[in-house]
């Protein structure tokens, strides 16, 4: 128990997803103009990440593993590890188109809420650094989701802080020297966040 | 000027993927704590980007439509692997130093945005040469930003002590270093009015997987806010 709330805390704020990572910069930077966008865009990244790494880790450890069963059953000694970023990208391609095309179906609500999102999430690099991960780091089903959990909380507490620092403070805003204004200033921002979350570090 | 010739400049100076089209921003800030690191990522983008390019360019003519994007990520995220193993074989020191951002590659929107603005509509040989230069410019930007990182954060370049450890800013060659160098890049820009897609002196990639990380998802939160209202 002990162990998943400190991959939890580990994942979400000591070493957090964008801000020492550098995973998912463009949705970063891109979506955090706007707090609603923001909250959507947090919200689908965090739904995906779990999604993915529930499925990711069921296929590893189903297929391509090489203690699975399908490995065994072929005489694969070695497994099927080196083929794992195709595969897993190409998973979490058809598992977004899956999930998007489910949505409008089924919950017209969740849909309107996240459905601008949800194409663009294909190519954040969080969803595919933490299947990835799942493997490099050996965890099991349970660790799996909570550190997808993590990353995806950690990513929707950084772009929702950064973009009320946007909304609020830098949006329009007359005192920030001419040269600073637009991106630099919230490459700075993101920098000070950056910073801030240093001071997690004695966490754990 | 020769076509081929002008393809290398274009990628090196005209069109710099990390100067100017402000593209693949998250291997730009995470690997360039080092000028090596920096060298390691750059060639590795380059090698999948050349080949990507060349393959691509080649199989055109065969990619049914629909299959356009499925096929072009199967062709990169081989190559990508084919990379990651031999920089696991030959060169490990620089391999566990990059770590996740080796396999990361997959989704470094310079390489689908070349795929889909160039390669899409060009002969393999022209296609090779438009990746070398776009391969070029990338490592010349890393390796720019991470000797700039290093001699500052580390007081060394590609690892020689050039500056006595009293005079180190250590938080340059961590996370906060990498925005604060980035922050001051594009003011710069600003400043002097050089072109880049930060402030519109360069018109910014259509393509979701990129562009200007600035302007690229405007269209997008637009249609939110749209919907919203």
């Amino acid at each position: 128990m002990v162990d998943l709330l400190l991959i939890a805390i580990k994942y979400s704020l000591v070493s957090n997803v964008v801000l020492s990572q550098f995973l998912g910069i463009c949705a970063f930077l891109g979506v955090s103009k706007k707090s609603s966008a923001s909250k959507g865009m947090g919200a689908a990244v965090i739904f995906v990440t779990v999604l993915a790494s529930i499925v990711s880790h069921l296929i590893y450890v189903g297929i391509m593993s090489a203690s699975s069963p399908i490995c065994k059953a072929l005489g694969i000694t070695d497994g099927l590890d080196f083929l794992n970023t195709i595969v897993f990208i190409l998973l979490i391609a058809a598992l977004v188109q899956l999930v998007e095309m489910f949505m409008k179906k089924n919950m017209k609500s969740l849909y309107d809420a996240l459905g601008v999102y949800l194409p663009l999430i294909t190519t954040n690099c969080a969803v595919l650094g933490v299947a990835l991960n799942n493997v490099s780091y050996g965890f099991n089903m349970i660790e799996c989701i909570v550190y997808a959990l993590g990353i995806g909380i950690g990513f929707a507490l950084a772009i929702l802080l950064l973009s009320y620092v946007r909304e609020n403070v830098l949006e329009d805003n007359k005192d920030i020297p001419r040269s600073f204004q637009g991106a630099p200033i919230v490459l700075l921002t993101a920098c000070l966040m950056s910073m801030a979350f240093f001071g997690f570090q004695g966490l754990i | 000027m020769n076509k081929y010739v002008e393809r290398i400049y274009n990628g090196i100076v005209k069109e710099n993927p990390t100067f100017i089209m402000m593209l693949g921003m998250c291997p730009t800030l995470a690997t360039t704590t080092s000028a090596t690191n920096a060298i390691g990522m750059g060639l590795s983008t380059t090698a999948v980007l050349v080949m990507s390019n060349m393959l691509i360019s080649a199989i055109r003519k065969v990619i049914p439509g629909r299959m356009r994007l499925p096929s072009e990520i199967v062709v990169v995220a081989s190559l990508v692997t084919v990379v990651q193993l031999l920089m696991q074989a030959y060169t490990q020191d620089v391999y566990s130093a990059l770590g996740i951002y080796i396999p990361l590659i997959v989704v470094n929107c310079i390489i689908l945005g070349r795929a889909e603005s160039f390669a899409l509509f060009n002969t393999p040989i022209l296609s090779f040469f438009d990746g070398l230069g776009m391969g070029l410019g990338f490592t010349f930007a890393l390796v720019a930003l991470g000797a700039f990182r290093e001699i500052l954060g580390a007081g060394s370049i590609f690892g020689f002590q050039i500056i006595p450890d009293d005079f180190h800013i250590g938080m340059m060659v961590l996370a906060p270093g990498a925005f604060l160098v980035l922050a001051f890049l594009t003011a710069i820009q600003n400043k002097l009015g050089l072109p880049s897609a930060t402030n519109g002196g360069q018109e910014s990639s259509e393509f979701v997987t990129s562009g200007d990380v600035f302007g690229a998802f405007n269209q997008s939160t637009d249609a939110a806010d749209v919907k919203e209202a």
